[in-house]
C-alpha cells in the first residue's frame, strides 16, 4: 500500500475550470489519477476536460462518491473552500494555494475540529506540491515522472527540494511509496508527525525521508514521535543553515524566532532522537541508501 | 510587514489601549511646537525606524525643554540609526515621535504571537519589561506567563485578569490592565497581525497602564483585505533591492556574501545557500523565483542580482518540473541577451529534459560554467571567485 492516495482514489478538483486548476487537472489525469470531476461555484452542469462540473462540493460528493479533493482556489477564497470540503465529507483535501492568511488557517483548523475523528477531514498544505503515490495516483503539481515506484516515504515542506530528493533516489534506483508535500506555511493542515505516523503504519514503506527547514517546532516534534513510536528508520535534511535569524526565507513559515528553530539546533535535536541526518542537500539519496544498507532493508 | 511605533500605538489606542500623549514631526520647528502643544516639563524624542533596541543606539532622547526637543530632533532627522537589529548599514530616520515623559512605577512585558505548536494565539507576559523576550526567557524564565487563547471565541475576561494578577498588578488596576490585554488581542486578531509587542507596558505613578513602546507586524498574505494596514508600509525602512523584488512578486533577502543566487523554490534556495557555505563561500542573497521559473521571472531575477554590487559570481540552480529544462534554458538565453553580466555564471539545471536544456545553453553564445549536481554547482561557484 501507499499512504493517503491509492490507484482508485476518487479525486475532485476545487477551482477546476480556472487556468491553473485546468492545467494541473490535465497533468493528473495523464498520470493516471482517478479525477472524477470538479467544483466551480456558478458553473455547475458544465463539462470540463470531459468531466462534470458541480456548484458545490456536497453535490459533487453525492454524485461521484469522491473522497479526496485538491484545491487551486485563490487565497482570498481558499479557507472557505477547504471548510466546504470538510463539511461535504471529503476525507483528504490537498491545498496547493500559496498565500492563505495565517488567521484563516487557524480558523480552518478550528472548524475541522467540529467533526468526530472518523469523519474529520485531513488537510495537507497549503502552499505545497501535493501528494504522489508513484505508479498509482498523483494529487499535486509535481513532475510525476521523476518518482520511481518503491518503498521510501518522503515528507517535505518544500516542493522543489522534494523533487531534488526524488531525483537523487531515482538516480540510485531507489523508489518512493508516497511523497507528501506539507507546505511552507507557519500553520499547516498536516504536520511532519501526522505524515510519518502514516508511513509507520504503511506496510509498503520501509524508511522515511523527512525534508524540513528553519522555523517552527514540527521537525523536532516529529523526531520525538519517531524516537518513541517508530520502528522504521527516519532520515532528515534541514535546509537553512545560512539563513539569518528573524528573516522570512521565502516560505512564510521559514523564520527563526525561538530556540530550537534554526537549522543547526534542529539537526542537533533530531540526532538526539535517533534520526539520521543528511549532512547536505546533495547527499539525501546517498544517506537514504546508506541507512537501507545498514538496516538490511535493500 | 512591520510598521512604526507611532503607527502601532495609534492602532492600539483605537482598541482602547492607553498611550502617552504624543505626535509625529518631520522638522525641528515642528518638534518644538509639538512639545509645547503636548505640554508638561519633560518629553521623549523617539527616532521612528523599524527596529527595537533604539534606546541603546541613541535613537531615544529625553528632553527638559521644547528647545532641547528641537535640538534632539535636529540631531536625529536624516541620520541612520544603527542598532543591534538593523545590521551595520542602519536605517534612515525620516520621522520623529515626540511624547510626554511618563512617570514609571513598573515596567512589564506583553506580547502576542501565533503559537505554531498549538496553532492558537498566545499571550506572553512578564514582570521584566524593558528586556527583550529572548533575554527574559534566558535570564528570568520563571517570570514568563503564557496564556493560549481559543481563537473561535477569542480572549475571555478571566484570561486577561489571570495574566494581570500574574503580573502582580494592584487590585484596583486589574480591570484597566485586563482591558489593555484584551485591546491588544483584538488588534491582533481583527487586523491580521502576526505580532503585537508592548515593551515596556508600564504602570505609572498616576496609576495609569500605558503602552510605552510598541511593535506590530502583519501577515503579508492578508494585505489584500487590509488596505488600511498596507498603506502604513514605509519602504525607506527596507533594503532597496528587497523592495524591488517584492514589488515584482519575488522572494528575496539580501545577505552579506558575494555569490548571487537565482533559484526556484524556497526550500531549494535555502539548500543551495547551505551548499555554498559548505563549499567555503558565502551567499549574497536568498532568491526564490517561484516554482514556475518563467523566462520573464528569470529576466527580472538577473536584473535584480546585477543591481547588487557585492555579487562577484552568479549561481543559477533550477529544478525544472512541469516547466521543463529546455524552456528554462531558453529563458536564461533570452534574459542574457537583454542584460549584460560581467561576473562568472554557474548554471545547474535538473529535472525534466535536462539534456535538452544543457544543449540549448551550450549552443547559445552565453559564457557560463555548467554544473551537474547541487554540490558541483556550489563548488564551481566558490572556485569561480578566484
Amino acid at each position: 500500500m501507499s499512504i493517503i492516495i491509492h490507484k482508485n482514489t476518487k479525486i475532485l478538483v476545487q477551482g477546476f475550470t480556472g487556468k491553473i486548476g485546468s492545467f494541473h487537472a490535465e497533468e493528473m489525469i495523464k498520470y493516471g489519477s482517478n479525477v472524477v470531476g470538479g467544483v466551480t461555484p456558478g458553473k455547475g452542469g458544465m463539462t470540463h476536460l470531459n468531466l462534470p462540473v458541480f456548484n458545490t462540493v456536497k453535490e459533487a460528493v453525492d454524485e461521484t462518491g469522491a473522497s479526496t479533493s485538491i484545491l487551486f482556489v485563490p487565497p482570498a477564497f481558499a479557507a472557505d473552500s477547504a471548510m466546504e470540503a470538510a463539511d461535504a465529507g471529503i476525507k483528504t483535501c490537498v491545498a496547493i494555494t500559496d498565500g492563505i492568511p495565517s488567521h484563516d488557517m487557524v480558523k480552518i483548523k478550528r472548524y475541522m475540529r467540529r467533526y468526530p475523528k472518523d469523519k474529520k477531514m485531513g488537510l495537507v498544505g497549503p502552499n505545497c506540491a501535493g501528494i504522489i503515490s508513484p505508479g498509482k495516483s498523483m494529487l499535486g503539481i509535481m513532475p510525476g515522472h521523476i518518482y520511481k515506484e518503491g518503498k521510501i516515504g518522503i515528507v517535505s515542506r518544500s516542493g522543489t527540494l522534494g523533487y531534488e530528493a526524488a531525483q537523487q533516489l531515482k538516480d540510485l534506483e531507489i523508489g518512493v511509496s508516497t511523497s507528501v508535500g506539507i507546505g511552507g506555511d507557519p500553520i499547516n493542515g498536516s504536520s511532519f508527525r501526522d505524515i510519518i505516523e502514516k508511513f509507520e503504519n504503511d506496510d509498503e514503506t520501509i524508511a522515511v525521508l523527512m525534508i524540513g527547514e528553519i522555523g517552527g517546532p514540527q521537525e523536532v516534534e516529529a523526531g520525538q514521535f519517531a524516537k518513541e513510536n517508530m520502528s522504521k528508520p527516519v532520515i532528515a535534511y534541514i535546509a537553512g543553515l545560512t539563513a539569518p535569524k528573524g528573516r522570512v526565507m521565502g516560505h512564510a513559515g521559514a523564520i527563526v524566532s525561538a530556540y530550537g528553530e534554526s537549522a543547526i539546533e534542529k539537526v542537533e535535536l533530531l540526532k538526539e532522537c535517533g534520526v539520521t541526518i543528511s549532512k547536505n542537500p546533495s547527499v539525501m539519496g546517498e544517506t537514504v541508501k546508506k541507512v537501507l544498507v545498514e538496516n538490511n532493508l535493500n | 510587514m512591520d510598521i512604526h511605533e507611532y503607527q502601532a500605538k495609534k492602532i492600539l489606542s483605537d482598541f482602547g489601549v492607553k498611550i502617552p500623549t504624543g505626535g509625529i514631526v518631520y522638522s525641528p520647528e515642528n518638534a518644538e511646537n509639538k512639545a509645547r502643544e503636548i505640554g508638561g516639563s519633560k518629553w521623549v524624542v523617539k527616532a521612528q525606524v523599524h527596529s527595537g533596541a533604539r534606546g541603546k543606539a541613541g535613537g531615544i532622547i529625553i528632553c527638559n525643554s521644547p528647545l532641547e526637543v528641537a535640538d534632539a530632533t535636529d540631531k536625529l532627522l536624516g541620520k541612520k540609526l544603527i542598532t543591534n537589529q538593523t545590521g551595520p548599514e542602519g536605517k534612515i530616520i525620516n520621522r520623529i515621535y515626540i511624547e510626554e515623559a511618563t512617570d514609571i512605577k513598573h515596567e512589564l512585558y506583553l506580547g502576542l504571537v501565533f503559537d505554531r505548536s498549538s496553532e492558537s494565539i498566545m499571550v506572553v507576559a512578564s514582570t521584566e519589561g524593558g528586556m527583550s523576550v529572548e533575554e527574559i526567557s534566558k535570564e528570568k524564565p520563571e517570570t514568563i506567563i503564557r496564556s493560549k487563547i481559543e481563537v473561535a471565541v477569542g480572549i475571555q475576561q478571566f484570561q486577561a485578569r489571570e495574566i494581570a494578577f500574574g503580573l502582580g498588578i494592584e487590585s484596583k488596576l486589574i480591570s484597566r490592565a485586563a482591558n489593555t490585554i484584551i485591546g491588544c488581542y483584538k488588534a491582533f486578531s481583527e487586523l491580521d497581525a502576526t505580532m503585537v509587542e508592548v515593551n515596556p507596558l508600564v504602570v505609572s505613578h498616576q496609576d495609569e497602564i500605558l503602552a510605552l513602546d510598541c511593535k506590530m507586524s502583519f501577515d503579508n498574505n492578508a494585505m489584500f483585505r487590509r488596505d488600511e494596514i498596507a498603506e502604513l508600509r514605509d519602504k525607506t525602512q527596507e533594503n532597496s533591492n528587497e523592495v524591488y523584488a517584492s514589488d515584482r512578486g519575488m522572494n528575496y533577502v539580501s545577505l552579506d556574501g558575494n555569490i548571487g543566487n537565482i533559484i526556484n523554490g524556497a526550500g531549494l534556495a535555502m539548500a543551495s545557500m547551505d551548499m555554498i557555505k559548505l563549499a567555503g563561500g558565502e551567499p549574497a542573497n536568498f532568491l526564490d523565483v517561484g516554482g514556475g521559473a518563467t523566462p520573464e521571472k528569470i529576466v527580472k531575477a538577473f536584473k535584480l542580482i546585477s543591481m547588487d554590487t557585492k555579487v562577484k559570481v552568479i549561481l543559477v540552480n533550477i529544478f525544472a518540473g512541469i516547466n521543463r529544462c529546455d524552456w528554462v534554458a531558453e529563458g536564461i538565453v533570452q534574459a542574457l541577451s537583454k542584460i549584460e553580466i560581467k561576473h562568472p555564471l554557474v548554471i545547474r539545471l535538473a529535472g525534466t529534459n535536462v539534456e535538452k536544456g544543457n544543449e540549448i545553453l551550450k549552443k547559445s553564445n552565453i559564457n557560463y560554467i555548467e554544473a551537474s549536481t547541487l554540490e558541483d554547482a556550489a563548488n564551481k561557484a566558490v572556485k569561480a571567485l578566484g
